[in-house]
């Protein structure tokens, strides 16, 4: 009864005010549709659905070379753990991949690497570019169907000795893929795609591509509020993998 | 005698400017800069407002308000560059593709806006006004600095209320200011601003000088725009472009994007990632 008379006068303020952020989703929400009820289990289940990283992945191709660039921090929180992180792995003599993504779940390189490395293969030639793609996909693809999902993004970049042709694949953590001239991930995507949409061509030599890499860890430094600790830089080429050094040290002039 | 004389003889500087008297009367003269609004009966507004508001985190929020946009400017040797798209959206729904973002509020003052378009024109209209008082007041224009402060001013008064303001403010002088709805007032040589702020920086920055030539620099303000339409889903429609000189503002045209891209793409051979053949 006394709560009857006390709410006839109305709710007050604070508990209007309360009672709104009540109805957000998160207390109690009918889910109308299942792929808004996906979209909440994703963002429970996977950290990166709603977080952006801010490691840097970034794949270029030319004429006859695949770069992959990846920066050099590994952060665990607020901390950087580790400067020269490595977050590359050959695979085989033609294929690189590089991988961001939630700790530990990266271990998917060391999973898939075997696989596709030309001594537990059947067939005599190493697999191309375009089979390892379509094997670490599937592989992510039932991964994120099971128990246990793979939180990773991935780059591909391989050189195909059959057709002599470079190739790059850019793979989510929610296993799609797509062959592209140029790829990032993460923050990156967001300051370098323009970039590279305005600069990058296919038939461009591997001078060029540094040149154009060079412009997007530049504005990365310029731009991204943490510090990434630069980026390890490896190219793909018919004659196979190698690291390129790659000197970061000069300050980048800011507008 | 002297007495009389010094009641009507002043020493000869101080008609510049004004006196300590003349000043108090223009404080009061000015109406306050906060207008009164009535806000809602509860306690936080602005956290009431973010959860009425936010579709991101809840999609089935009730208000949706329009916004996501890229502007930018940038100072150059010829003056300033000033370049926005047209889209206005509210959640999903593309509410328009012919939005005016750069706002005229003298022939040489421009402000370009970003954020819930209705708090942005009100606003910008409303700086307009008191840029004008401040012409009839004083007997010369305002200085940008000035109408930035008003601006930053105002919107700072606001602050925790929950309006949706973003937006920045160039020009003459040559003076560019960011301004935003938290009271931030920067000042500086070049601002994205906007959903699509990421991807202008990206072109922009690259081949940003101050040396620019007044042809290369119109063309690197369009295609940054043409970047951020092409790369944000919240940006699109049409480029708008405008130089600043000292004589006052140029309009460089409203330009389509679609055939810009197109153009670009096939006669420069850029954004190779999307094809252009039928497969």
């Amino acid at each position: 009864m006394i709560l009857k008379n006390f709410q006839a006068h109305g709710p007050s303020p604070a508990q209007a005010d309360r009672r709104a952020l009540r109805q957000l989703p998160s207390a109690s929400t009918s889910y109308q549709t299942t792929t808004q009820l996906h979209h909440r289990i994703y963002s429970l289940v996977h950290p990166i659905y709603t977080h952006q990283t801010a490691e840097v992945l970034l794949g270029i191709t030319g004429k006859d070379f695949t770069i992959i660039a990846a920066s050099k921090a590994a952060m665990r929180g607020a901390t950087i753990l580790k400067a020269t992180d490595d977050k590359t792995r050959e695979l085989n003599q033609h294929n690189l991949m590089a991988f961001s993504g939630e700790a530990g779940d990266t271990s998917i390189s060391q999973n898939t690497s075997k696989p596709t490395s030309a001594s537990t293969q059947c067939a005599t030639r190493p697999p191309s570019p375009a089979a390892v793609s379509s094997f670490v996909r599937s592989e992510l693809s039932r991964a994120l169907r099971s128990r246990r999902p793979y939180t990773v993004n991935l780059l591909l970049g391989g050189y195909d000795t059959i057709t002599d042709t470079p190739a790059l694949y850019w793979i989510d953590y929610l296993a799609a893929l797509a062959k592209v001239p140029y790829a990032a991930h993460g923050y990156a995507q967001y300051y370098c795609l323009s970039i590279l949409d305005k600069h990058h061509h296919p038939d461009i030599g591997f001078e060029r591509g540094m040149e154009l890499l060079r412009m997007c860890t530049d504005e990365l430094k310029r731009r991204l509020p943490v510090d990434f600790k630069g980026v390890t830089v490896k190219v793909v080429t018919k004659e196979g993998i190698r690291e390129v050094e790659y000197v970061d040290d000069k300050p980048v002039k800011s507008a | 005698m002297d007495t009389l004389v010094a009641q009507y003889s002043r020493p000869s500087g101080e008609q510049e400017g004004y006196s300590q008297d003349e000043q108090q009367e223009l404080l009061q003269l000015t109406p306050p800069l906060s207008l009164k609004f009535a806000l809602p009966p509860i306690a936080q507004p602005s956290s009431w407002l973010r959860a009425m508001t936010d579709d991101y985190s809840n999609p089935n929020c009730p208000i949706k308000i329009a916004h996501g946009t890229t502007t930018l400017a940038f100072r150059f040797q010829g003056g300033i560059i000033v370049a926005t798209d047209s889209r206005a959206t509210a959640g999903n729904w593309i509410a328009s593709q012919t939005v005016k973002k750069v706002i005229e509020i003298n022939n040489c003052l421009l402000g370009t806006m970003a954020g819930g378009a209705a708090d942005c024109q009100y606003w910008l209209a409303y700086l307009g006004m008191q840029c004008r008082l401040h012409e009839l007041r004083h007997k010369r224009r305002i200085s940008v600095a000035a109408a930035s402060k008003i601006l930053a001013n105002l919107v700072y008064s606001y602050k925790g209320m929950g309006n949706n303001v973003r937006r920045r403010n160039p020009q003459e002088g040559p003076a560019l200011y960011y301004i935003d709805s938290d009271g931030t007032r920067l000042s500086g040589n070049l601002f994205c601003v906007g959903s699509g702020q990421t991807f202008a920086y990206g072109v922009l920055d690259a081949q940003y000088s101050y040396d620019l030539s007044e042809e290369d620099a119109l063309d690197l303000g369009r295609r940054s725009i043409l970047a951020a339409t092409h790369r944000d889903a919240y940006s699109g429609g049409y480029i708008n472009l405008y130089h600043v000189k000292e004589s006052g503002w140029v309009k460089h045209g409203f330009s389509d994007t679609n055939p810009i891209f197109w153009k670009t793409k096939l006669e420069k051979g850029e954004f190779s990632n999307v094809t252009s053949e039928l497969e």
